[in-house]
């Protein structure tokens, strides 16, 4: 069985880059934008999207709803 | 492209007012996407309090009501005896709860009214400041107890869910922490068992989140979470303190 893909959507104009996502990621894949969003605030990005489990650990957490996650088909 | 998580559309677009961090989200997030789930967005009416969350209804996507400081438990009676068939419920904070409104919590909780009522704790007084609250754990910092709260000045903090387990009024208490992924999941079913108890008509619903105020603590959001891990589950344990189901089948 194939691998399975997941994608990452962190909305930047949401995030107000309280970086819990970045602690909970069992793979350290998430870092801060050194460029701020609209609001002032460094928001999430993704390093390696490929490396993804799909755990979903960083939306549970995201308290403002700026993590979307998709599995690539 | 098969969405695997995407932000619930019971909560409206608007971009929370809480600090980064702030749990009220988590919360806010995990009630709505339960009701979206359970298709009762249109049914459910809300009733948000005084405190950081004065305008939940502005983020919550069903019909809300505000209420004075505490009130919320009476006003939420008082929708749920005129419209029997909705979904109600009331979302405070431990200074709108456990403090100002302790005499309507726990005449509603006593009455059994048949409502659920999701209680946030941080430990702090959020909005005003970060006062003590009555939840403050003892030697915690805040700005009315500088050298941390103290036993023989302010007492012990309340436990309330212990408290309302007394009555007989109650069909479900349980509390859970937003301090991680796996307490986040446990904290879900812990708000859809409170909702189905109040669908069947079973009584008063109540859950208490632990949660982190990481701007009044004075911590970054990820070591709030680890605080609240140290500090807060050992004094307030995580579990169902009622569940009226269980104690019928004689497995409590």
């Amino acid at each position: 069985m194939p691998k399975k893909q997941f994608k990452v959507v962190f909305n930047r104009e949401r995030c107000k880059g309280c970086e819990l996502c970045k602690s909970f990621c069992p793979k350290k894949l998430i870092e801060m934008d050194t460029q701020v969003n609209a609001r002032g605030y460094c928001p999430a990005m993704m390093t390696d999207q490929t490396q993804c489990i799909g755990c979903q650990s960083c939306a549970l957490v995201c308290p403002d709803g700026a993590i979307a996650i998709y599995e690539e088909e | 492209m098969k969405p695997v998580f995407e932000y619930t559309k019971g909560m409206t677009d608007a971009i929370t007012s809480y600090c980064p961090g702030c749990t009220h989200g988590v919360a806010h997030r995990l009630i709505m996407e339960t009701l979206d789930e359970m298709g009762l967005l249109g049914k459910a009416i809300g009733v948000a309090p005084i405190g950081c969350s004065v305008v939940a209804h502005q983020f919550m996507n069903v019909d809300m009501c505000e209420s004075a400081h505490g009130r919320s438990p009476a006003i939420a009676s008082g929708i749920r005896r005129v419209h029997p068939d909705k979904v109600v419920f009331t979302y405070q904070g431990d200074g709108d709860l456990a403090s100002i409104g302790m005499g309507e919590i726990m005449h509603a909780a006593a009455r059994g009214e048949k409502f659920s009522t999701f209680f946030i704790n941080n430990c702090i007084y959020g909005m005003t400041g970060g006062q003590m609250a009555p939840t403050t754990l003892i030697g915690q910092r805040s700005t009315t107890s500088v050298d941390g709260r103290t036993r023989e000045q302010a007492g012990m903090p309340l436990k309330m869910c212990e408290i309302l387990s007394t009555l007989d009024g109650p069909s479900y208490i349980e509390r859970v922490a937003l301090d991680s992924p796996a307490h986040i999941r446990a904290a879900k079913k812990a708000v859809r068992k409170a909702i189905e108890y109040q669908l069947a008509g079973k009584g008063f619903t109540f859950v208490e989140f632990l949660s982190i105020c990481p701007t009044n603590w004075g911590l970054t959001p990820p070591k709030a979470m680890e605080w609240l891990r140290e500090n807060m589950i050992p004094y307030y344990p995580l579990g169902v303190y009622k569940d009226e189901e269980a104690q019928d089948n004689g497995d409590k």
